[in-house]
């Protein structure tokens, strides 16, 4: 069995739980998944809204889950933390539904709800007994259009906000520091700024930057609807037509955002703190995404990812904590998922009294033979093999697909790319995994980490 | 609850209360009992290729040696670790090609497991299963290599305030009783556990008579039977006996902060709660859904995060083990409004005692715990655990039909009842981790060392 840290599952990507869930869909069905899987039906209404149905009927239940194609990357610079806050808000009522109503009636009717915000989009679920799915869609249609927001109930929330970066950064030195490795390894692009927000510029929000956030991206026409349960697209789509129809399209403009150089210098960032017992190792490299960079290298990347760090067998685990005994975890993450340049990350766990600069040395070496000799034939089919019997175990859940069909399709791609994802991965050679590791793993493309306990005063 | 609310209020519970709410069972459980005498409770379910198993060996980290805590939990990451002709990487690598997940999981009163498997690596999943119960290796190179694992897990936890503040939770309500002591173990403990240690674990605890089995999937009474046998049969009839006192609550009502230079201040509160078999285990669980359980809709959330935004999140739960029942809950706060935070809190949980709830209140409680519980049968993982607890509680197989009447049938009057019985702000035993200012009421500080 492998213990992997709690923080280090996700290195930089655990700044909030967007982030985290995102972690999760992304690591019981990597990427995405395909037709065979959820099968899933889409149509777009007049008004530009998006609609992908699955239908799914193991339980008599339906989640609604609602994606807008807005994120914290969306931000204008100084109000980071705006999108988050914004996600808070929308619970906050309308005039037909006050403030409070809307979790009160999903809770009333047996509902499960929640909310979460990445860089690239901000999402909403309920789900429901099927016979509720028109209360939930009439809610959340609502809101779409006629959220209203007065200082009285935007104030607290803000301290809310603030409260929850204390929970998840301010009081974890190794999310601080990751927090800090972020806003290095992107030198300009906003996936360097935290989706949570930075404290000085969360504590200037304001109501009116809400106000104006929502009216500039919250519409039909920039929204990715997706049902999943125990419903059919014809009983889906009267329903869609009926709440959401009505609401105009604004118009939205297609998101622009500043990109990155070519990056030219290996960076480093090290923090040291009196809570750390532990130290801690991990470097990221900026990495293609389906939609960014050399975009044809993301199935490589997922099946280099489960090669060098998916699980006890995988290269680092085998070499670092079995052969040589340095390290008490390693592992990776790579999600393609983003719409820009992603990151490939490796992390390690010394073991006791092992140096952190050896267990980096070893990384290196390993780094170093993968890229000299290549990786292992045999490693690479068995890793793809493995990929695609995440399959099956994605159907499973009440919420089944509607995460990872949210995601690509609010991020741009189009249904019948999710779907190829099974085939795409069996195909992945060998020599693609090669040439994806000699691309993404150069040490000017990477930030290293490193947590250390405080020194005593002497 | 406020006036404007009520138009709407009135309409959504007519459409709850009137209308058959969702269907209150969503699975059939059956009893399967192998050639071999070996009973398990089934959840047939053929629409996706997977089978899931839940079991549980009664008995768990509260039966761990003074002096050697950790011992279920360093079991719990070996068994997986070689067995029979597998060594190590070999068993790890047949789990992982056949996309089979096995893993254990050391609690308080229970040693548990799940196995899960696509349908068609079924005999070998359940092979395995069989192998890490029956014959782990306990290899010295992975008994260290765990060792180190847990070690640093441990130190990780301990920079972690959540996991601080719940270990000194327990330390202070059980100074004197297994439950007090960290089932993670401590640096010393776990540098103390040997071979011999994990290899009498698996004689005295896994055996047939305090074994429980869930299965749920794509499985069929028949095929089940004779693979309870092959998996489990061989263990031993019986368990060695064990004996743990009850747990007695000790410096109720005590608030003890241990200091940690943090911008955050997290909470652990809890009380003596109410036994699962207790008649009123029902009224209380509607009581707690009121006051802390309801995620976006109880009276603690209201009171701390809408009104106030003293915090991202507060809530409390029953948590009934075998020899304590507790109600807990938790919070975090910035330093300078913990003890607001404490007042809020101590406020509300003695309200709720002296006032009881409202109708309306109770109703859209009664409303929500009846009508989501169908939600929890959508994965295999969710419906097992469910069933699981059905066998552990001895539930009844026919809980499913019931449960939903048993919440139902909560009045006022029993909530009020149970709620004076249960909820005394002054015996709440809380802990702070962090560096709160002012201090809560009644503080007692320990240095962070």
């Amino acid at each position: 069995m492998t213990i992997r840290p709690l923080a280090a599952v996700a290195p930089f990507a655990a700044r909030s739980l967007a982030a985290l869930l995102l972690l999760v869909a992304a690591l019981t069905a990597p990427g995405s998944a395909g037709a065979t899987i959820w099968n899933p039906k889409t149509f777009t209404l007049d008004n530009g809204l998006q609609v992908v149905v699955v239908e799914n009927d193991r339980v008599p239940a339906v989640t609604q889950m609602i994606f807008y194609k807005v994120g914290a990357a969306d931000e204008e610079p100084g109000k980071s933390g705006l999108a988050h806050y914004l996600e808070h808000l929308m619970f906050k009522g309308t005039e037909r539904h006050p403030n409070g109503e809307f979790s009160r009636l999903v809770a009333l009717n047996g509902g499960q709800e929640n909310a979460f915000t990445s860089q690239d989009y901000t999402g909403y679920f309920q789900s429901v007994a099927r016979d509720r799915l028109e209360l939930i869609m009439e809610l959340e249609a609502d809101r779409m259009a006629n959220l209203i927001l007065t200082d009285a109930v935007a104030r607290p929330e803000l301290d809310v906000v603030i409260e929850e970066r204390r929970s998840r950064i301010d009081n974890e030195p190794g999310a601080q520091l990751d927090e800090r490795a972020g806003a290095v390894l992107y030198l300009h692009h906003p996936y360097g700024i935290p989706i949570i927000g930075w404290k000085h510029e969360m504590e200037g929000l304001t109501t009116e930057d809400a106000r104006a956030f929502y009216a500039r991206h919250y519409a039909p026409d920039n929204a990715v609807l997706v049902i999943t349960g125990d419903v059919t697209v014809d009983e889906v789509r009267p329903l869609v037509e009926k709440y959401y129809g009505p609401i105009p399209a604004r118009g939205i403009a297609p998101r622009t955002r500043v990109q990155e150089p070519p990056p030219l210098t290996a960076r480093r960032v090290e923090m040291a703190s009196p809570l750390v017992r532990q130290p801690e190792w991990n470097r990221s490299y900026l990495a293609p995404s389906y939609l960014a960079g050399e975009a044809d290298q993301a199935y490589a990347l997922q099946v280099l990812s489960e090669v060098l760090g998916g699980g006890a067998t995988s290269r680092l685990y085998r070499r670092l904590v079995v052969e040589r005994k340095l390290a008490s975890s390693a592992g990776t993450y790579y999600s393609p998922d983003t719409i820009d340049l992603s990151r490939f990350a490796i992390y390690v766990s010394p073991r006791d009294g092992v140096p952190v600069e050896d267990v980096e040395k070893a990384v290196d070496e390993e780094i170093a033979a993968v890229l000299a000799e290549g990786v292992d034939p045999e490693a690479v089919a068995r890793a793809t093999a493995r990929l695609e019997s995440a399959a099956v175990y994605a159907r499973d859940g009440l919420q089944a697909g509607a995460r990872s069909l949210g995601v690509a399709v609010a991020a741009g791609r189009s249904i019948a790319d999710v779907e190829a994802w099974p085939e795409r991965i069996a195909t992945v050679t060998a020599e693609e995994v090669d040439a994806a590791a000699r691309l993404v793993l150069r040490p000017e493309r990477s930030v290293t980490a490193i947590l250390l306990p405080e020194k005593p005063a002497i | 609850m406020t006036t404007r609310f009520a138009a709407a209020l009135t309409v959504a519970l007519a459409l709850v209360l009137g209308i058959a709410a969702a269907p209150a069972r969503a699975a059939e459980v059956h009893e399967v009992v192998s050639p071999g005498g070996i009973t398990a409770w089934l959840v047939e379910d053929h629409s996706i290729p997977l089978i899931a198993v839940d079991f549980v060996f009664r008995g768990g980290a509260a039966l761990d040696p003074a002096g050697k805590e950790g011992l279920a939990e360093f079991t719990s990451v070996l068994l997986d670790e070689g067995a029979g002709d597998y060594d190590s990487q070999a068993f790890q690598r047949t789990l992982e090609d056949n996309s089979i997940q096995l893993g254990f999981n050391a609690g308080q009163d229970n040693f548990s497991g799940r196995l899960k498997t696509l349908t068609k690596n079924r005999d070998l999943a359940f092979d395995l299963l069989r192998l890490s119960l029956t014959e782990a290796h306990f290899g010295a190179d992975s008994v260290e290599r765990m060792r180190a694992a847990l070690l640093s897990s441990l130190s990780r936890s301990m920079e972690n305030p959540d996991r601080i503040a719940a270990q000194a939770w327990w330390a202070a309500a059980f100074p004197n009783h297994p439950y007090g002591r960290p089932v993670s173990g401590t640096p010393e403990s776990l540098a103390a556990l040997d071979v011999a240690d994990l290899r009498g674990f698996v004689d005295r605890r896994f055996a047939r008579d305090n074994l429980v089995v869930s299965v749920v999937g794509d499985i069929t009474p028949e095929a089940l039977g004779p693979l309870l046998d092959s998996t489990v049969g061989t263990l031993p009839a019986q368990a060695s006996s064990w004996d743990v006192p009850p747990a007695v609550l000790e410096n109720p009502g005590s608030v003890t902060v241990v200091e940690r230079a943090i911008p955050q201040s997290v909470v652990v509160f809890g009380d003596l709660g109410i036994a699962r078999d207790d008649p009123d285990f029902y009224v209380a669980h509607v009581m707690n859904h009121i006051l802390g359980g309801g995620s976006f809709n109880s009276r603690l959330y209201e009171e701390v995060r809408e009104k106030r935004g003293l915090a991202y999140g507060i809530y409390s739960y029953l948590y009934p083990l075998d020899h304590a029942s507790l109600i807990m809950g938790s919070v975090a706060t910035q330093s300078a409004r913990l003890a607001e935070t404490v007042a809020v809190l101590r406020e509300q949980w003695g309200r709720l005692a002296e006032e009881g709830v409202g109708e309306t209140e109770l109703d859209e409680a009664k409303a929500f715990i009846t009508g989501s519980f169908a939600l929890r049968f959508g994965s295999t993982d969710g419906v097992a655990g469910i069933v699981t607890a059905m066998q552990l509680q001895d539930l009844g197989i026919d809980y499913l039909d019931r449960r939903n009447a048993l919440i139902d049938a909560v009045t006022v009057e029993d909530v009020r009842r149970v709620a004076r019985r249960l909820l005394d702000p002054g015996t709440l035993t809380i802990t702070v981790v962090g560096a709160p200012d002012p201090l809560p009421d009644g503080a007692i500080v320990k240095n962070a060392e």
